[in-house]
């Protein structure tokens, strides 16, 4: 197994870096660029844009915060929110990002998925996934931060999506995010445990433990971090030692 | 570096700015082109390669850009592949069908084994930060004599890919890396061309001082 990638998630709200907690009840950060390089400095192996309000097209849009960033970021740049098209995540690729995450996009018309990994190759295909308990060891797939149903089996998308082609899974818990209660681990292990690809577990982090359960528990190959680090409650090197010192494999920096 | 040129073979295929950006970072005066006189008369030459094997060097053929890299290189001046921009320097890749490369490294690029070395299946593309290592060890003259020289062995640099160089000789292999066991190369070089596998515009200080080593080559 590779190493543990750890990356820091910016939600986006152009022109602002905010956060909320289920996805809700949304605050302004500060300067999305800033952070991000803040991050890349610390040490951070990706940094993940998500546009909340998909605001592909507007001015001084998501786009334009990826291009911007590719000035003083030089790790992977995963940028999803609103991505409906093979032109529109041209263009995010075209602005400097890595891989595009998909979601809302993908529910509607899942040959979208397959569409995109021809064409950019599954490497940059990223499936976005909201889970949300809908009892014991289930989990509903939403859209729109959580506030749309989708009807999907949470960890039977995610199979579906990887088959597809997505090339990672992004599995972002409701329940879990922005709580700091720590990862969902039994939803991020039933999705790890169906797909081939890497899983990222997003949603929850409070505590460098929850980082060593999601993947030595969760089994996740990544770990998306937000208000942890956007609150200064935790740092990158510290991180990253934590994960060190309870035995998993990371970057050194 | 500051000032130093560098020129981009723009051939339409992936996203440009990122290398552009690290290039610029490190202090580079850079230029994309698909103009053979721009490319002839470059100090550095960067060539770049994101997608299908074949389509790279089909659109490599299309903009006739095929000799002028060949006589850029034969120049002697130095030049950088990045990614499937490595691996066509090789002689050839079975990717979709058997493709032909620029032939500057003998060897050729074969699909990473869908199995880790202990036989069970791992994942593919191999995606993310892995370490690199000099082949001849610690003491390995090549690394320390090439751009990799302010790389400590052990840093990691960022993968995505599936399929691998397979150099013929041994001694055109600068860095590998190990994914799962497999023998993965992550870097080649025959004289004045070198050939990395993962990106350096995106491998962090890792990659910027690769880059800025390039720079002063």
């Amino acid at each position: 197994m590779g190493s543990v990638r750890l990356i820091a998630r910016l939600d986006i709200k152009a022109p602002n870096l905010i956060k909320g907690v289920r996805l809700e009840g949304l605050r302004k950060i500060g300067d999305p660029n800033v952070f991000a390089r803040r991050y890349y400095e610390a040490g951070a192996d990706e940094i993940l844009y998500m546009d909340i309000v998909a605001s592909l097209y507007e001015r001084n849009s998501l786009a334009d915060i990826v291009e911007r960033s590719t000035r003083d970021v030089f790790v992977p740049m995963t940028v999803g929110g609103g991505i409906r098209s093979l032109e529109d995540a041209k263009v995010l690729l075209r602005a400097g990002a890595d891989k595009v995450a998909i979601n809302t996009a993908a529910v509607k018309r899942p040959e979208l998925i397959t569409e995109m990994a021809r064409y950019f190759g599954s490497q940059c295909v990223v499936l976005s996934i909201e889970g949300k308990s809908a009892g014991p060891g289930r989990w509903e797939a939403y859209t729109d931060n959580g506030r749309e149903h989708t009807g999907l089996d949470a960890v039977e998308w995610a199979k579906r999506g990887a088959e597809l082609g997505a090339g990672e899974i992004l599995v972002t818990s409701v329940d879990r995010e922005g709580t700091r209660k720590g990862f969902d681990i039994a939803l991020t292990r039933a999705v790890s445990r169906a797909v081939s690809v890497p899983v990222i577990a997003s949603g929850g982090m409070g505590t460098v433990e929850h980082l060593v359960e999601a993947v030595k528990d969760g089994d996740a190959d990544a770990v998306a971090m937000a208000d942890c680090l956007h609150y200064d409650r935790l740092s990158l090197p510290d991180i990253r030692a934590g994960a060190l010192e309870a035995g998993l494999s990371v970057r050194t920096v | 570096m500051n000032g130093a040129k560098v020129t981009i073979v723009d051939y339409g295929v992936g996203n440009l700015l990122s290398v552009r950006r690290a290039l610029e970072h490190c202090g580079a005066a850079v230029v994309l082109t698909d103009d053979p006189h721009v490319i002839a008369a470059s100090d550095r030459l960067v060539l770049p390669g994101v997608g299908a094997y074949g389509d790279c060097m089909a659109e490599l053929m299309r903009r006739e850009l095929v000799e002028p890299v060949l006589g850029y290189v034969r120049t002697g001046r130095p030049m950088l592949g990045i990614c499937v921009g490595m691996q066509i320097l090789l002689d050839e890749s079975e990717e979709f069908g058997r493709h032909e490369g620029l032939g500057l490294i003998p060897g050729k690029v074969q699909a990473i084994p869908g199995t880790a070395a202990d036989g069970t299946p791992h994942k593919i593309p191999h995606i993310g930060w892995t370490p690199l290592r000099p082949p001849g060890g610690r003491n390995d003259d090549a690394w320390s004599g090439s751009i990799f020289r302010d790389v400590e062995p052990g840093a990691a640099a960022y993968f995505v890919h599936s399929y691998t160089a397979a150099p013929a000789d041994d001694s055109h292999r600068l860095a590998d890396c190990d994914y799962n066991g497999r023998r993965i190369s992550a870097a080649i070089r025959r004289d004045n061309v070198v050939g990395t596998q993962f990106h350096p515009e995106k491998s962090g200080a890792l990659g910027l001082r690769l880059l800025a080593s390039f720079l002063k080559s």
